[in-house]
């Protein structure tokens, strides 16, 4: 019985799969060293952007894609897949000059963009595929010396900002998939909050991948100078697809003494149908440094799409008495993989990182949670407490827990916890005995489970986010 | 309102019901009793729709409507509640969002709009006063760490914020202590009306002291075999089940 209930609960489809019809600029598929300076060439960009293009892409001809993780993954061929796609007009200057069809894309998502601006005071820099559509509120951010723009922009306006800091957290070398959107990265984001300065809204990027068989490489750089502080939040979901689709983002905060940068994601790009048909192939790399005294990084995710998730948002406690968090919630089901965690490297003194990590597995799905605390040899004092919780439901899927530890300095205090627990059918029957629906039982206690990382999201991302995990889950209790 | 006849019932393809018949009409209260493993919990269970349970033969009918064709949610929006013998924890899942949610979801079934925040807690405040429910077991989560007797006083507390048409009270006195029982049962009193019925599951002529029932019914091997006023109470108090299953087997 326990079967068909969760048969019923993961049968729901994925409710955000339509495609938009904007007319897009795409390469021929492939990637070559002509493919790295098509793209350098069509984005106007200077030579020594170039140049760490190629960089780049000779150093990933020599790379393999990384086999370590929890993942099954079929073989993808890069010369199969299209590396850059751009909006053909220009980027409009206000709303009405924005394509109505990617308005009403932003609509059928519940995300107004007017509504946003309006009501929130988000600066939305939403990225319609490659290239950034719209920037907004850039004028009154401007006032305060605050740079929120496209990386492209960036580029151009900002060059010693990017050649100083890109690339100074994630390295080419670092991994296969960074190397590889080293190479041919399309666009993202690029903030910097200057010395002493309170960022006054949330600034959010919209992320979505559009065009057919295109890959979609963003990449963001956030750089919060002393005594600054800034929230940023980044959302997406994708159309549905029948074929793979690969994303590989960097993202790259670096946070100077006693400024504090809160990074939240929502995740929901399309994750295959309920054969595992399908679904976005979502391998990110994502790591910010505490650079300086005092500075502080937190990482807050909701994990709820993708086909195959790799993904470990990291980070480098460098500076003394700097603090790291790291909040996820990861949610497979049907066919998803999601291998997930995060990496607290404590360098400096008196540092200290806390994990929470809530897994929730339905279907047949595979979730893992990997995890790395490192201690080095001068981190007098380091602390670290890790939380790794798993919730199944139904007994087809998986959850894994990957704990790895390196502790070089005695003066070091780690914990550890896991749990693992199951929603019963006990207590969905007595949620049904008191009138509620199977569904609205498991969003219910999903949600009870995952709350003390949804309260970390900013207050209009939270409630989004607990749709989500009972829209995710729909069908796989009933 | 229920008309239960010859139910017979399986778990795990053994019968459990065995042909069991009951009437119950709005303002009466049966009281069932038996031995343990009698089939008591059982037939709880089948009648709020649990799924473990498969019905083989008979029928029950609901205010006309065939019961056994609704789903365990639609019978409770419908008035049946069942407070559990052991009733079942909901770690993370706070009560006051638990009941908001329950006491919507029967709102929306009678096409009415759902309580603003407001009137909620002022309700849910009322009926926690009418089982001396402390505000803190309130503010936790559903059941997590409650003793025996406070997961009993919280079933009595969802019974009072669901209104239900037919409540089952599943041995909801056991584990209760002499002054939580007489709260409880004072609770069930208070929300007794002629237009509600009950039917009080127990192994204990004392709780039936202060829940006075216009029936008893002993249920033994799936059946219910035995019926009478509230004087059976205190004969089966009194002599225990043995001469009723030696009528039973005499019968055969
Ligand atoms: N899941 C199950 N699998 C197998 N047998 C079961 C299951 N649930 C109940 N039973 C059996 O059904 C019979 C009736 O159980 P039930 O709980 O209805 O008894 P009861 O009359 O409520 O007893 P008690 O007075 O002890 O509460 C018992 O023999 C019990 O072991
Ligand atoms: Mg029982």
């Amino acid at each position: 019985m326990a079967e068909d209930l969760l048969h019923e609960v993961t049968q729901a489809d994925y409710k955000y799969g339509f495609t938009t019809d904007i007319e897009t600029d795409i390469i021929p598929i492939g990637l070559s060293e002509e493919v790295v300076r098509l793209i350098s060439f069509k984005k106007n960009e200077p030579e020594w952007m170039l140049d760490y293009r190629l960089k780049a892409y000779r150093h990933w001809l020599t790379m393999k894609m990384p086999e370590w993780a929890q993942l099954k993954i079929p073989e993808i061929d890069y010369q199969s897949i299209s590396y850059y796609a751009a909006p053909r007009t220009n980027g409009p200057k206000s709303l009405d000059e924005v394509d109505p069809e990617l308005l009403k894309t932003f609509n059928k998502l519940g995300i107004p963009l007017e509504e946003q601006m309006a009501l929130s005071g988000i600066a939305v820099d939403a990225v319609m595929d490659s290239v950034s559509v719209k920037t907004t509120f850039k004028e009154s951010l401007a006032e305060k010396g605050i740079i929120f723009c496209s990386f492209s922009e960036a580029v151009e306006h900002h060059p010693d900002l990017i050649k100083k800091y890109m690339a100074s957290v994630v390295p080419i070398t670092d991994n296969f998939y960074a190397a590889l959107n080293s190479a041919v990265f399309s666009d993202g984001s690029f903030v910097y909050i200057p010395k002493g300065v309170r960022c006054p809204m949330e600034l959010s990027t919209y992320f979505r991948i559009n065009a057919m068989n295109t890959g979609q490489f963003e990449r963001t750089l956030i750089v919060a100078d002393e005594d600054s502080y800034v929230s940023y939040l980044e959302g997406c979901t994708a159309p549905m697809r029948d074929e793979n689709q690969l994303h590989a983002a960097i993202v790259e905060i670096i946070v100077h003494k006693n400024a504090e940068v809160k990074y939240s994601t929502v995740q929901n790009w399309y994750p295959g149908d309920k054969d595992g048909k399908g679904g976005i192939y979502n391998f990110v790399t994502k790591r910010g440094i505490c650079k300086g005294e005092n500075s502080k990084l937190s990482w807050t995710q909701v994990e709820t799409g993708s086909a195959v998730t790799w993904k470990y948002p990291s980070c480098i406690l460098q500076g003394d008495n700097s603090s790291a968090e790291f909040y996820s919630v990861a949610v497979t089901n049907h066919h998803q993989q999601a291998d997930t965690g995060t990496k607290m490297i404590h360098i400096g003194k008196n540092t200290s990182s806390h994990i929470l990590s809530k897994g929730i597995s339905a279907g047949v799905s595979q979730n893992s949670y990997r995890g790395l605390v490192r201690v080095g040899a001068n981190a007098e004092n380091a602390r670290n407490f890790s939380q790794c919780d798993s919730l199944l439901l139904g007994d087809k899927c998986g959850a894994h827990t990957f704990p790895y530890m390196e502790v070089n300095n005695e003066t070091a205090i780690i914990e550890h916890e896991a749990t693992t627990s199951k929603i019963n059918e006990d207590q969905i029957f007595y949620c049904n005995q008191r009138g509620i629906s199977t569904e609205d039982a498991v969003g219910l206690i999903v949600n009870g489970y995952a709350k003390e990382v949804l309260n970390k999201l900013p207050m209009e991302f939270a409630v989004e986010a607990q749709k989500l995990l009972q829209i995710t889950l729909e069908g796989s209790v009933g | 309102m229920l008309e239960i006849k010859d139910l017979h019932a399986n778990i795990n393809g053994k019968e459990i019901l065995k042909g069991l018949s009951l009437t119950v009409r709005p303002g009466e209260i049966h009281a069932i009793m038996g031995p343990n493993g009698a089939g008591k919990s059982t037939l709880a269970s089948v009648l709020s729709g649990n799924q473990a349970f498969e019905v083989t033969h008979g029928s029950v009918s609901f205010y006309g409507k065939d019961l056994l064709e609704l789903s365990p949610e639609d019978r409770s929006r419908e008035g049946i509640f069942l407070s559990f013998q052991y009733p079942i924890e909901i770690p993370g899942v706070s009560m006051v969002n638990f009941m908001r949610t329950a006491v919507n979801e029967h709102r929306k079934y009678k096409n009415l709009e759902p309580l603003s925040a407001t009137d909620f807690l002022r309700i849910m405040r009322q009926k926690k006063e009418l089982v001396e429910m402390d505000n803190k077991l309130a503010n936790r989560s559903v059941n997590e760490g409650f003793s025996g007797g406070e997961k009993k006083r919280n079933e009595i507390f969802q019974m009072a914020m669901l209104d239900p048409r037919l409540s089952i009270l599943d041995e909801t006195d056991s584990g209760l202590d002499i002054d939580a029982l007489r709260i409880v049962a004072n609770g069930v009193n208070k929300l007794k009306t002629s237009e509600n019925a009950s039917i009080v599951i127990t192994h204990y002529q004392r709780l039936l002291d202060y829940i006075v029932p216009d029936f008893v019914h002993v249920l033994y091997d799936g059946r219910i075999v035995k019926t009478g006023g509230k004087e059976l109470a205190l004969e089966l108090e009194d002599k225990g089940y043995d001469w009723i299953k030696k009528e039973v087997e005499e019968a055969i």
